[in-house]
């Protein structure tokens, strides 16, 4: 017990390690939002008209909306005239290549354990670099582009590839789909962009770093994937954030679009900054992210760790509209100290034969509110449809909570559904099996813990699985006493 | 704005329902303000979405001042055939003596009307009337207290096994013109008692029927509840009910709630585990078909350490029904080494039926086991075809099947005759419909 504590104490008294800042010359746009902030967004990235017009149409469409209360998180009222809603790291010319890139901003990825010169990097990721509000580089574009893969930062693609671009943004997330997805759209500064060809297994994995640096700034970038007939993609977002006393809002839309036999793997280690430990500051993580099975025999699969944060607020879907299309959503969902976190999935059946599977394991510690909210849908012509759901919640103490919301409604007679749910906490049992043997507590703790999540920590790719355990154990070793 | 429609509605309902009132003036007025307050609930209202019971009021109800006497002269074929009971019953709202009987002794319980026992100052009445139930948060929870017409009081004295069950028949006469009926039950088991209620209601007429129930039982320590409501009403009524239960310290309940008839049906239970080593058993079966949509909405709301609740909800659904769960486990801070499980499976027979349900787990407190699980299918093709190779035709493989399925909910009742009746009820309907 007291061993238990003593090590929780520890823990929870362990500083946010990617709390720093750098000093980054910043070109911001004044605080506040207005139609001619989003005017002065559109002009700095240099965007076409339509894409101009298509913001200004989310924003008005954002300004009719209301702020949505139903989720079981509770937060001060987020003032949206004091958030800087574009802030990007000075340069004076678009970096040609690495060796252009400000030393200041490598540096930075580089305390964060990414490195962006390529021949330094583990072989297999190719990396999209996000500070504030802009992409910053982009590795082994060449090597891919040589396969027909598009891989680059949002605003190079809207030049680029306007016509893709044109096409599929909004199309899996409408712009007034809630009240965050249409303030992205409306101010949305960088993202990545991500086109596979027909046929095309894309031979590494793509990943995406978002890194919040600036003060008073909001986060809004947009992700978009696009997995043409036959092809395959695996994609990692990883996230963090500087230590500061005020809230910072991030407010992001990722849309993944699968036609016919393609797949899309989409994991996420999600470490935004959670607050200190008494529940000051952190980043409000209010997240839209919808895949698209557009296409027969289509898989999306989605994987998550959430580990930051002070709110997180999402709840990555899966539409089945191809026939025999499957879904999936894997999640752990950790908090502590004053964390709370609203995450679940959707899983909408339209196509026949269509399949999903959920798996979310909820850890909540210290006194924070864990919920997992989720639907299964099963539309009419759904026919022959299946899902199997099945969210855990592990309780670490007795001051947090564990909330679940599964929604389910089905409307054809085939369909097969089932959800199951258990919570509870660490048993004595278990623990007293673990000393007998040996391994002492803490250890059997994190061996406990791990064997809980390993059902969805086994999802992720090899660099990202070792990360996420590392994330694992650092929040939660010996919170049971 | 379905805000707007919804207090529109209110106030009618308001209107039509003000009439003098001699018993329970001041707790009338005070739910009045509530009702006033919450309105009815609108299309968008979370605990109503798919259970239209406000839009059903407005589109089948002329709400202007009727208050139609019923003119029932037998309750016989309304009656459980042998059960041995306590009979009361009410016709439209109203006591109705000749119809009723009480057997049991004075000493074993006390079965009067609510409006009575008011009066007469009843030492458990003043306690716990309109204590537990859901004014703040129900619009029709307090819609009833504002406007009931009568009610059952049952009072069962310490350490009192009742033999005889009570049976609460509720008759609706909708000959002559559209019914609506508020009632409601306020039972009192104290403490080592034991009592069985039955509650059952029923029609004759055309016309449309609005039945709305307000119930409050209060099972103090170590008493047993057994209390089973039956709702195969045949007519055209909506009924929506408010069921409170508030156990005490190593209290005992068993609840059934049977669902066959009805046109639209909101059942609230909500059960205050509010002790310690309490046991709890709540199960529901609703076998529907035709347009029939019927709603369980339950709570179980752990206060106190060292509890149990069990539940099992099933359903069968034909035809355009809709079957609708919403099963919420609260366990509170402090109320630890709760155990709380709840299971809900459902079985689509048609096209057009549908199902939406919700199970939810709340919890404040770590060294607890809680589950839930949810299903929604249809018959095991594997059980089908072993049946029919055995020479079973298809129909009979089914009901087979489906009684299975069903008639477990009903094995903990304690009483034969009753368990026989609607055992026979199930089997029967299953045969006819499936």
């Amino acid at each position: 017990m007291s061993k238990g504590n003593q090590v929780l104490e520890e823990i929870t008294s362990k500083e946010y390690e990617h709390g720093w800042t750098v000093n980054l010359e910043t070109d911001e746009a004044p605080k506040g939002l207005n139609e001619d902030i989003v005017r002065f967004i559109s002009a700095k990235k240099n965007e076409p008209e339509w894409l101009l017009e298509w913001r200004l149409k989310s924003f008005r469409q954002w300004q009719k909306m209301t702020e949505p209360k139903w989720p079981n998180v509770t937060y001060p009222v987020i003032n949206y005239q004091d958030i800087i809603y574009y802030s990007a790291p000075k340069q004076k010319v678009k970096p040609n290549s690495l060796d252009e890139v400000d030393p200041e901003l490598i540096k930075t990825f580089e305390k964060l354990g990414i490195s962006l010169t390529e021949q330094k990097r583990l072989t297999g990721v190719a990396v999209d670099a996000v500070i504030d509000s802009v992409s910053v580089a982009t590795t082994f574009k060449e090597k891919l582009s040589e396969l027909g893969i598009i891989f680059c930062s949002f605003s190079e693609a809207v030049k680029e590839h306007p016509e893709l671009v044109k096409k599929y943004l909004g199309s899996v997330v409408p712009m007034s789909d809630n009240y965050f997805a249409a303030l992205n759209s409306a101010v949305f500064s960088d993202g990545s962009f991500c086109y596979i060809p027909k046929g095309v297994r894309c031979p590494m994995e793509l990943s995406t770093y978002f890194r919040i640096n600036a003060a008073n700034t909001g986060q809004f970038e947009r992700t978009l994937i696009v997995a043409d007939e036959g092809s395959y993609v695996s994609y990692l977002e990883g996230c963090t954030a500087p230590m500061r006393d005020e809230n910072q809002l991030h407010a992001a839309v990722v849309e993944l679009y699968a036609m016919k036999g393609a797949e899309i793997k989409y994991s996420t280690v999600q470490n935004w900054y959670p607050g200190d430990k008494e529940g000051k500051g952190g980043i409000y993580n209010f997240v839209t992210k919808r895949g698209l099975c557009a296409g027969d025999h289509s898989k999306i699969s989605w994987t998550q760790v959430e580990t930051g944060s002070a709110i997180t607020w999402k709840y990555p879907s899966c539409i089945l509209k191809g026939d025999y299309s499957v879904g999936e959503f894997y999640s752990v969902a950790v908090t502590n100290n004053y964390q709370q976190a609203d995450t679940g999935t959707k899983m909408i059946h339209i196509g026949k034969n269509t399949r999903s599977r959920i798996v979310s394991k909820g850890i909540s510690a210290g006194k924070s509110q864990n919920s997992y909210r989720g639907q299964v849908h099963v539309m009419k012509r759904a026919t022959n449809a299946r899902n199997h759901s099945q969210c855990d919640s592990l309780l670490m103490g007795d001051q947090c909570g564990a909330h679940t919301f599964p929604y389910i409604d089905v409307e054809n007679n085939s369909a097969r559904i089932e959800h199951e749910a258990t919570t509870s906490k660490i048993g004595e049992d278990q623990i007293f099996y673990c000393l007998q043997r040996g391994i002492d507590e803490e250890s059997a703790v994190a061996l406990i813990v791990n064997g809980y999540a390993k059902e969805v920590l086994n999802q992720l790719p090899m660099e990202f699985a070792v990360e996420a355990q590392k994330l694992l154990a650092l929040t939660l070793e010996g919170s049971v006493g | 704005m379905s805000t707007s429609v919804a207090r529109d509605i209110t106030s009618e309902i308001i209107d039509s329902l003000r009439q003098p009132f001699n018993a329970a003036i001041e707790q009338r007025s005070q739910a009045l303000e509530q009702f006033k307050k919450l309105g009815l609930p609108g299309s968008r209202h979370e605990e109503y979405r798919f259970t239209p019971v406000t839009r059903y009021l407005e589109k089948n109800f002329s709400w202007t001042k009727n208050d139609i006497e019923g003119n029932i002269a037998s309750a016989v074929g309304f009656l459980i055939p042998q059960l041995d009971a306590n009979v009361l019953v009410l016709v439209n709202g109203k006591f109705n003596a000749s119809l009723s009987k009480v057997i049991s002794p004075a000493s074993e319980i006390t079965i009067t009307t609510l409006s009575e026992a008011i009066r007469s100052q009843h030492v458990a009445v003043n306690e716990y009337f309109n204590k537990f139930v859901s004014n703040e948060s129900d619009a029709f929870a307090a819609m009833n207290s504002a406007f009931w017409q009568e009610g059952i009081f049952v009072h069962v004295p310490e350490n009192t096994p009742v033999e005889k069950p009570v049976f609460i028949l509720h008759l609706n006469d909708a000959t002559s013109a559209q019914v609506v009926t508020q009632t409601r039950i306020l039972a009192v088991i104290e403490k080592g008692a034991t009592v069985s209620v039955i509650e059952k209601s029923d029609s004759i007429g055309e016309n449309t029927i609005f039945h709305n129930f307000a119930e409050e039982w209060i099972v103090k320590e170590g008493a047993h509840l057994e209390y089973c409501k039956i709702q195969n009403d045949s007519g055209k009524i909506c009924q929506v009910s408010n069921s409170v239960i508030h156990q005490s310290a190593a209290s005992k309940l068993n609840t059934f709630t049977l669902t066959l008839d009805g046109q639209l049906i909101r059942n609230n239970l909500h059960i205050l585990i509010d002790g310690e080593q309490c046991e709890s058993h709540f199960y529901g079966l609703y076998l529907l078909t035709g347009n029939t949509l019927a709603d369980n909405h339950t709570v179980v709301d752990h206060k106190k350490p060292n509890s149990f609740s069990n539940e099992m909800y099933k359903g069968i659904m034909d035809g355009n029904s809709k079957g609708v769960f919403n099963g919420k486990i609260y366990v509170r801070p402090h109320a630890q080494k709760t155990n709380a499980f709840q299971s809900n499976r459902n079985i689509i027979i048609s096209d057009t039926a549908t199902v939406n349900t919700k199970p939810q787990l709340e919890i404040w407190a770590d060294d607890v086991k809680c589950s839930h699980g949810c299903t929604s299918g249809q018959l095991d093709e594997g059980a089908l075809f072993y049946l029919r190779s055995r020479g079973i035709a298809e129909a009979n493989a089914k009901a087979m099947l489906l009684y299975a399925f069903a008639a477990e909910v009903l094995e903990p009742i304690q009483n034969h005759t009753l368990k026989a009746y609607l055992d026979n009820l199930i089997a029967d309907r299953l045969q006819k419909n499936f």
